[in-house]
């Protein structure tokens, strides 16, 4: 083999090399894109330091079968007399922790989330401008036996009428009591 | 809890060397709530003061009808208050002017942040204390943490009470000795039933609203803090004027000045990346901007606008500060932002796999570690994706 041949090679090899180098990511895969970007969006509301476990499955299950995104949604109220755009630290130390064990559980679960929090003067507000703001398809709620936490009834039927989206209401179940807390946040948050 | 005294007590004869009577001595006992006993607790101390010989006066006091408040106070003089009219209302309020004539060694005033009536010298009462204090009189003085400006907005957003008698941080700061009166909430709520703190009627409304447990654990939290963070800036401000090494003493005041900056883009994950720098600002009690170089260029796709919208919405109840910048050198303009901003520690994700001539670069922790020294530099694990934390 001539010299100028053996070049040849040198160089189309490099060449070829150089190009894979930019083209593939560093493990010599490139990301899948069979998986279609998710378009349906589920909210799935919460006000506490817990939700129902049941509510959560119900969404990953209607994510997974719809090809959905999953939006929690962390409900502050702001008290009247501050701006609604204050700072709410001692109530976002309660739903920061559990926003982070959904996305956690979710993500394991190969549903994907994009999470919002919304403050308002009463959670009722609170939804109301998560709605004006943005669009759903489907929200999911579970409710509880304790009528001072989460949304009332009052608020539930405002829902169903105003709402121009699927809405689940989940009722209580006595055997409901798996929840999913802030206890359950994967390592150090 | 008291702070550490910073000097030697001098007594109201003392002279600061220049004939002129020193500045008094201010011991300032803060509550969590009405009802802990602080009053009780300035009374007993101004007894204490008086049995061992100073000239101690009452200049402002509020019993509230307590009974046991009424007697540790019998005995100790009492400077009249005055009859102020306004609009055909006339209240009692401390007199500043009687309290200054009269000149005791020690001068007992409670409820610092009282608003006098209009027509006096101050609009407040740590006003008139400052007054006291300069002509070299001792002060014994009350306040519940709620009236703490800086407290104000998180008070309100714990109880849902605007407070409106306030008082700036700076005069707690400036006082010699701050003595927390802790209660647990529980002992607090049984002082409350057993009509030791308000009178029968008002008990039940009392214990309805402001007087709710978690309300009261909350307010202990903060007054708790309060008093350990003025133990922690006077020990450091001790350390400052005294023998340490001045370097030291330099550093000591930016240790308890943390400053994080968090980078994000929007896209949905950048939230986690923001939730935990909160956290970790909430550890270090320090401040959180949230820095976006956005490339100069055409406008902000739909999807990327949302995000960021809801980047802005999770700053703001975080108490956050998103910024904006334009630029298409990041590691230059993450700089600029962190020595304009003062921050000491920087959080990112872990960056992307980077292509093509990308790869010979040196990366974007090590550069900003380069352009700035002394700010660390920190990447937040994907907890996500961490294999065996998957739970049932």
């Amino acid at each position: 083999m001539s010299t100028a041949a053996v070049v040849a090679l040198v160089v189309a090899g490099i060449c070829v090399g150089l190009a894979a180098g930019y083209w593939l990511p560093p493990h010599g895969l490139r990301p899948s894109r069979n998986r279609p970007r998710p378009v349906r969006r589920i909210l799935l509301p919460f006000t506490g330091q817990e939700i129902s476990r049941r509510a959560f499955e119900a969404a990953v299950r209607l994510a997974k079968a719809e090809n959905a995104v999953i939006m929690p949604a962390f409900l502050a109220v702001v008290p009247k007399s501050r701006p609604l755009d204050a700072a709410v630290p001692l109530q976002c130390a309660k739903g920061m922790p559990l926003l982070e064990a959904i996305e956690q559980r979710a993500e394991s679960q190969g549903v994907e989330i994009d999470a919002r929090v919304a403050p308002g003067r009463s959670y009722r507000d609170a939804v109301r401008q998560l709605l004006e703001e943005e669009q759903f398809d489907r929200i999911i709620i579970s409710t509880t036996d304790n009528p001072r936490a989460g949304l009332s009834s009052d608020d539930l039927r405002w829902l169903l009428e105003r709402v121009p989206a699927e809405v689940m209401i989940l009722r209580p179940a006595p055997d409901d009591t798996r929840r999913i807390s802030a206890a359950g946040v994967s390592g150090h948050f | 809890m008291s702070t550490p005294r910073l000097n030697q007590r001098t007594s109201s004869t003392d002279t600061d060397g220049t004939g002129m009577r020193a500045r008094g001595q201010y011991k300032v006992f803060l509550g969590m709530a009405a009802g802990v006993g602080k009053t009780y607790r300035m009374l007993q101390e101004g007894r204490g003061e008086a049995y061992a010989g100073r000239e101690v006066v009452i200049g402002y006091l509020e019993p509230h009808d307590r009974v046991e408040t009424t007697l540790q106070a019998k005995g100790l003089e009492v400077v009249p208050r005055r009859r102020v009219t306004y609009r055909d209302t006339t209240v009692e309020e401390m007199d500043l002017p009687a309290i200054l004539r009269r000149a005791p060694e020690l001068c007992l005033i409670d409820e610092l942040a009282h608003t006098n009536a209009l027509g006096l010298e101050h609009e407040k009462r740590y006003e008139d204390i400052e007054d006291v204090l300069a002509a070299g009189i001792d002060v014994f003085s009350t306040v519940n943490v709620q009236h703490l400006e800086s407290l104000n907005d998180r008070v309100a957003e714990l109880t849902g009470i605007h407070v409106r008698e306030t008082f700036p941080d700076s005069v707690l700061a400036s006082a010699d000795e701050v003595v927390l009166i802790d209660l647990t909430p529980q002992a607090l709520i049984q002082r409350m039933r057993e009509g030791k703190i308000y009178p029968q009627q008002q008990i039940e409304p009392a214990l309805n609203n402001f007087f709710r447990i978690e309300n009261l654990a909350a307010l202990r939290e903060v007054a708790l803090r309060e008093a350990a963070e003025d133990v922690g800036s006077k020990r450091l401000a001790g350390e400052a004027s005294g023998t340490r090494d001045d370097s030291l003493a330099a550093d000591a005041p930016q240790a308890v000045g943390e400053r994080l900056l968090a980078l994000v883009e929007p896209y949905p994950g950048a939230q986690r990346l923001v939730r935990r720098a909160w956290r970790s600002a909430q550890r270090l009690g320090g401040e959180l901007d949230l820095l976006w170089v956005r490339p100069p260029g055409p406008k902000i796709p739909r999807d990327q606008m949302r995000a960021l919208a809801a980047l802005r919405q999770l700053a703001s109840v975080l108490g956050a500060t998103l910024l904006v910048e334009e630029s298409d050198d990041l590691p230059a303009a993450i700089a600029a932002v962190a020595r304009r901003r003062g921050t000491t520690y920087i959080l990112m994700g872990s960056a992307r796999p980077a292509r093509g001539l990308a790869r010979v670069r040196t990366p974007l922790p090590q550069r900003l570690m380069q352009l700035l020294p002394g700010v660390d530099v920190r990447i937040v694990a994907d907890r996500a994706s961490r294999k065996g934390d998957d739970k049932p």
